[in-house]
């Protein structure tokens, strides 16, 4: 049955009409698919929600022990059935390579295969297994960093333009904004996988989930809080990791001689590194760069491609321009800045 | 080039001027000759070519990308340069980039489609921070945050001399500046620049000690109105001439009125006003001059431009900076009766032979347009640069004030970046408030403190870096003056407003009107 009969778009998201859920729902509904635990895409407050256990584990330290009446892991690779038993939409979950426990979902309907990729990235990443392309007839992606423009370079470049900063700035300390889930951690081992094993000090905000990390077995080394140390002199030539709003929050005023650095796929433009007075732009992305969404489109070579959040015309152009069927979604709520 | 690609990146990025400084001299230190050379010129704004056009790179770019993609890229990244760095093809196979002298020197030899095939080949061996540099420095649209004076003063930190020095050479040296280098690394003499069309630096004013007024012995003070213009300073040799800014910057493009006619060669200090058949218009004339960087024929004949002289450094090639003002002003009084031009005015010396007719002649140049109080120098002063004490003062007349509502905040720079420190104004008409200005200056640190605590409380609206707050915090405003303007809504622009006092205490509902503010206007 063709897809867009059975999923579409609503104002709370994406809705699958056969088996009564939303996949990442922007407002609390009574079933939820959550591909992964970024606060746009998982909210607390649903009836129920099947995610995979780390993501469960990330909505439970954001949303508390009570974030849904009823909740069920889902591995990836395994397979659990929605809907009417007579009539059902198979579910499947499978890595997407964003952050810890983020999944693309499968939906298949009476033989119709859906893949919702949710966000993804194709570059390697020790916290989280890598992305795989699912064989579907339509496949779901997102458009976060949908312009020519955008590449990401390897993540060990940044890191170590970090530590270049650290030699030629020893008496600054070097406050690192760093989205809290997934960006903070993968920040702290692209340093130790450049021999950087100094202990690495976090804002309050950061702390919760590198312990969750901690907890699912991804070693991230000595991590002190600030709010700690007592001496706040100590921490020149440090590098701290805050949530990027604090950057020029009054909180920084504390730190000794602040060089400000902010870790984001949207530092590769300037102006935006400049609105935020950020002195050392290190361009780290958990999304898909231009070429890795077209080598990903190309590599799962599904019937048909559905744009959701993001730069969506400049895809959808490049797509059909390339002759693959492909539509904008237009969902809305999705807050890619937040989050990258 | 790589080299200065990855300064340009660093200083791109860098706030702080003690941290651009380090970057540049480091640069310096260990970047031979003539590149180091070629890269001072090229921040500094004294690369005076371009290599190539806007429109010749976007055409390029266009051969290499879909034009739709194109054009949402650029709306994206909102720049040209910035837009086809990052869009332009990565290489397979990297090249040998040559120095930034040997490139200049390859865009300067080039023809146009040579020029063109350079281009591509550069750019398609480059990174994508290096094809930004490249492109920048090539349009002649290289913006790092450093200003020329910032980088005389860095190169005079480098050779560890006064950057005076540097400011009377800069104008008569010439990119690569081998011999200025040879000279701050004390290989060589100073280099000599005898006759050559120069700027030298200036003497400054100290504002007058409130006690002051009152004790000088008027008969050794020489009393002059202080203009409201720009100072500048007019530098005619055998060589040619110019029209510097008080800053060393040359302005003779944007004033050619000012240069046209004159020949008596000397070097001439004075305030830079528009004068209309003699008539010397207000800053708000000049104000539109000054805006423009190549002046239409037509802005040229509506609002000429001319200076008030007030002090003559060097007749004829004669250096006369070290005799007494007395003397420089004779000297000046003979100079321009030989260059007799109808738009230089000699500024008057008022007779002022009692203390309590200096307190007068005060009071009355209040009421003048043309003229923001007196200066008041020691007849006995040499020509000093910099700003010598007890020498020369400035008493400037009493500030305008209005209290006004702050709707507006925004974080300030640097050190005060995690601040609301910058301020917008504006006073009632009827029972809307009109913004009519904006302030960062005039409060303590501690007073900053409170007024950024009130704007994280009072927030009500944000765009983008710009916060709405509740209007109901009156500060009382000082300025220099006001003017009738077209660019503002409220219709009035202040001069130099900045915070008086902050009025804790007052109801914004008893804030000044925007018809308070009118009555302020000097016709």
């Amino acid at each position: 049955m063709q897809a867009d009969k059975w999923l579409q778009p609503r104002d709370n998201g994406l809705y699958c009409v056969a088996a009564d859920c939303y996949i990442d729902p922007t407002a609390p509904v009574n079933r939820a698919l959550i591909t992964h635990g970024h606060a746009d895409h998982a909210i607390g407050g649903h009836h129920s929600v099947v995610a995979t256990a780390p993501t469960i584990a990330i909505m439970r330290t954001r949303y508390g022990e009570d974030m849904a009446q009823t909740v069920e892991a889902l591995d990836y690779g395994h397979t659990i059935e929605l809907g009417d038993p007579d009539d059902p939409v198979s579910c499947t979950f499978y890595p997407a390579g964003h952050i810890l426990g983020s999944a693309q979902i499968l939906l298949s309907y009476r033989g119709t295969r859906v893949v919702i990729s949710g966000d993804y990235k194709r570059q390697p990443d020790p916290t989280c297994p890598p992305f795989t392309a699912i064989d579907c007839d339509v496949f779901i992606t997102e458009a976060t960093f949908a312009l020519p423009v955008f590449k990401h370079p390897p993540i060990e470049q940044e890191c170590e333009k970090l530590l270049q900063s650290l030699a030629l700035f020893p008496e600054r300390c070097h406050l690192v904004g760093v989205y809290a889930l997934g960006k903070c951690q993968r920040m702290i081992l692209g340093l130790r996988a450049l021999g950087y094993n100094q202990p690495i000090y976090l804002h309050g905000a950061q702390r919760r989930l590198c312990d969750l990390y901690e907890e699912h077995g991804i070693r991230l080394g000595q991590l002190i809080d600030v709010a700690e140390v007592a001496d706040k002199s100590e921490l020149a030539g440090e590098i701290v990791l805050a949530p990027p709003s604090a950057l020029s929050d009054r909180w920084s005023r504390s730190l000794p001689e602040v060089r400000k650095a902010m870790a984001s796929g949207w530092m590769q433009i300037r102006a935006r590194a400049h609105q935020r007075q950020v002195e050392l732009p290190l361009i780290v992305s958990d999304h898909c760069d231009w070429q890795a969404l077209l080598d990903t489109i190309d590599e799962v070579s599904p019937g048909e491609v559905w744009i959701t959040h993001g730069r969506e015309d400049a895809l959808l152009h490049q797509l059909t321009t390339q002759g693959v069927k492909a539509r904008a979604l237009s969902l809305i709520g999705y807050d890619e800045d937040a989050t990258d | 080039m790589e080299a200065f690609s990855q300064l340009l990146q660093q200083l791109y990025f860098t706030s702080s001027n003690n941290e651009k400084s380090r970057l540049l001299r480091h640069y310096l230190a260990h970047t031979a000759d003539p590149d180091r050379g070629w890269a001072i010129a090229a921040l500094a704004g004294t690369l005076k070519f371009e290599f190539f056009k806007r429109n010749a790179v976007k055409n390029l770019m266009l051969e290499r990308v879909d034009p739709d993609l194109f054009a949402m890229s650029y709306d994206y990244v909102g720049e040209m340069s910035e837009t086809v760095a990052h869009l332009w093809p990565d290489a397979t196979t990297s090249i040998e980039l040559p120095g930034l002298a040997e490139l200049i020197d390859q865009f300067r030899q080039a023809n146009r489609e040579q020029v063109k095939s350079l281009l591509v080949h550069y750019l398609s061996g480059m990174t994508a921070e290096q094809r930004w540099s490249l492109l920048k420095l090539g349009t002649r649209g290289l913006r790092v945050g450093l200003s020329a004076r910032s980088v005389k003063r860095i190169l005079a930190e480098y050779g560890d001399v006064p950057v005076s020095e540097i400011e009377t050479l800069w104008h008569a040296l010439k990119p690569p500046y081998r011999e200025l280098f040879d000279w701050l690394e004390g290989r060589a003499e100073k280099p000599d620049i005898a006759g050559a069309v120069t700027f030298h630096p200036v003497m400054l004013s100290h504002p007058l000690p409130e006690d002051k007024a009152t004790q000088l012995s008027v008969e050794d003070w020489q009393v002059e109105y202080k203009y409201d213009g720009i100072r500048v300073q007019l530098v005619i040799t055998e060589q040619g001439k110019a029209l510097y800014s008080r800053t060393g910057d040359d302005i003779s493009e944007s004033f050619p009125d000012v240069l046209a006619g004159i020949e008596e060669p000397g070097v001439i200090d004075g305030e830079l006003l528009v004068i209309n058949n003699g008539k010397i218009e207000s800053f708000n004339a000049l104000q539109q001059r000054l805006n423009r960087k190549k002046p239409s024929k037509k802005l040229i004949a509506e609002r000429p431009a001319g200076i008030v002289v007030y002090d003559l450094l060097t007749d004829n090639d004669e250096d006369i900076t070290p005799l007494p003002l007395s003397i420089r002003r004779l000297r000046l009084e003979h100079w321009l009766s030989r260059a007799s031009a109808d738009h230089l005015l000699l500024s008057p010396v008022l007779s002022v032979s009692a203390n309590a007719q200096l307190q007068k002649t005060y009071a009355d140049a209040a009421q003048d347009t043309g003229v923001e109080g007196l200066m008041l120098k020691r007849k006995d002063s040499s020509y000093q640069p910099g700003r010598p004490s007890g020498q020369w003062y400035k008493w400037k007349r009493e500030a305008l004030h209005l209290d006004a509502v702050v709707m507006y905040a925004q974080r300030g720079h640097g050190k005060r970046s995690s601040f609301y420190s910058d301020f917008t104004f504006g006073v009632w008409q009827d029972d809307t408030l009109l913004p009519i200005g904006k302030a960062y200056s005039g409060f303590t640190d501690e007073e900053l403190k409170k007024l950024d605590n009130w704007v994280r409380r009072n927030a009500v609206g944000r765009f983008g870096p710009v916060r709405e707050v509740r209007k109901e915090l009156v500060v009382e405003v000082a300025f220099d003056a006001i003017h009738p303007s077209t660019r503002h809504k409220s219709g009035v622009a202040l001069r130099f407003p900045r915070f008086h006092r902050i009025r804790w205490d007052k109801p914004a509902s008893e804030a000044d009107t925007l018809a308070n503010a009118r009555a302020l206007i000097i016709e």
